[in-house]
Order: C-alpha cells, then structure tokens, then sequence
C-alpha cells in the first residue's frame, strides 16, 4: 500500500509544492500541510496522462529559449497590433508543418510556442506525430514559415531534446 | 514613491491597455474564426504582461517586496493561452467552420 504514497513526478511536485506558498500568501504551517497533500496528490491523478520521461533533457538551454520566445512575442505582437490597425484584409494560410521532434512534450512546447507567438495558432497535430497544423493570420508564403518556425524554434529544442 | 517609478507604472498601463483593446478591436474586424483566435491569444499576452510589470512595479516601490504572484499569474496565462486555442481550433475545424475567402489550405478533417 505505501507504493501510493510515493511521488511519481518529483519536479512536478516540487513545483506544485512552491507555487502553493507563494500563492498562500505567507508560510505557514498549514500552507505547508495542504501543500504536500497538493503535491502527492494531483502528480497521482494526471499520472495517467503524462508522456514518458524524454531519454535526457537539456535543462540550463530552457532560460535561453524562454528569452528569446518572450521577445518574438513583443516584437511580433507590433506587427500583428498593425495589420489590425491597417485597412488591408490579412492573408490567411492553414500551413502543414513538417515536425521533426518526435518527443511528445517536445512537441507540446513547439506547439505551445507556435500559438503564444503572434500571428501562428497551432491548430492540430497530425495522429503519427509527424505533421502540425498551423493556421497563420498573415503568410507570404508557406515555405517562409516553415523555415522561420524551424530555424528559431524547432532547432533549439531538438538540441535539447536529444 | 518617486516621479519615475509613476512614469514607469503609467506608461506600462498605458501600453498594456492600448495592446488589450486593439486585441479585442481584432475580433471585431477580423474576417472569420480562424483569424479572430489571433487577437485575443497575441495583443492581450502583451497587454498583459506591461500590466503585470506596472504591477510588480508598484508593488515594489511602495515596498511590500517584489510581486512574485503577478508573475505567476503571468506564467499561468501563458500556459493556458496555447491550450484554450488549440482547443478553440480544434472544434471549430470539427464542426466545419469555414474559412474565409481567399485562405490558403484547407483544415483537416476531423
């Protein structure tokens, strides 16, 4: 029975476990009490819907890549705040993304990447894992995107994911 | 709190807010479905973050300590935002809601 009281995602706990004092508003002895049960117990839950555990993760290029996500999410967002303000209508594309990845949190990152930074919404993935789909409000081309979504965003994380 | 904290605070709200409504401004002008997921997930992620940094500002200067749950708010925004819009295209390309005129590709059959 005491194999249900293990923890089955440490990190996922412990950053449960500390966001849980930061949202309680001051340390205490029952912040800390409901906290570890938080921690034990929502880990057990989603247990079941977690990928597996990528074979090794290049954790200290994580900052780097948030970075520079955070300032294409600025500088993009101008361009996306324009073409709304400008009379013209947008062009847009539903764009198939080749994904090389192959890890499934790897991909939920690109995903999630996709969609945070303006002007791409990740729409769908493909059931193999091998095609993204990507609605894209204003698109030149098809191939731009591609290359743009690969060079800034696929390439550092397959570096990590490896 | 000095002039120049204020200056910062006004202009990040200032900022923040012109963001959010040209955001909500995009799902009226936007022409269909597709395009209008891009206001409220894009404009409003920046919008967001220069009120949340007034805030952390704010907090600062009057000296309650650096705000670390505007960020966490942040964070939590930035990590539902892709969900809820996957989510959002994903039933729409179910029930087969067209795209506008003059979209390249098709969405995928569901």
């Amino acid at each position: 029975m005491f194999d249900r009281l293990s923890f089955p995602q440490p990190w996922l706990s412990l950053i449960l476990f500390l966001t849980w004092q930061i949202l309680s508003d001051g340390v205490s002895g029952g912040s800390v009490v409901l906290g570890v049960i938080l921690a034990w117990l929502i880990p057990q839950m989603t247990q079941g819907f977690w990928p597996e555990r990528p074979a090794f993760v290049k954790t200290w290029r994580m900052p780097g890549y948030i970075l520079r996500v955070l300032k294409d999410i600025v500088a993009a967002s101008f361009s996306v705040a324009w073409l709304i303000l400008s009379p013209r209508t947008p062009r847009p594309a539903f764009v198939s993304y080749p994904l090389q990845l192959d890890h499934p949190l790897a991909i939920s990152i690109l995903a999630s990447t996709i969609s945070l930074t303006p002007g791409t919404v990740s729409a769908d993935v493909s059931d193999d894992n091998k095609t993204l789909l990507i609605h894209v409000l204003d698109a030149t081309s098809d191939q731009e995107v591609i290359e743009a979504i690969y060079n800034s965003y696929e390439k550092p994380l397959m570096e990590m994911f490896r | 709190m000095s002039p120049f904290a204020e200056y910062a605070i006004s202009a990040l709200l200032l900022f923040g807010g012109a963001f959010t409504l040209i955001g909500a401004f995009g799902l009226a002008r936007l022409p269909d479905f597709y395009t209008r997921l891009h206001g409220p997930t894009k404009a409003t992620t920046v919008g967001v973050g220069a009120i949340m940094l007034s805030s952390v500002i704010y907090f600062s200067a009057i000296g309650e300590g650096i705000g670390i749950s505007e960020i966490l708010i942040t964070v939590f925004l930035l990590m539902t935002a892709p969900v809820s819009a996957n989510m959002l295209a994903k039933a729409a390309m179910h029930i087969g809601v067209k795209a506008m005129e003059g979209t390249e590709g098709k969405p995928w059959e569901q």
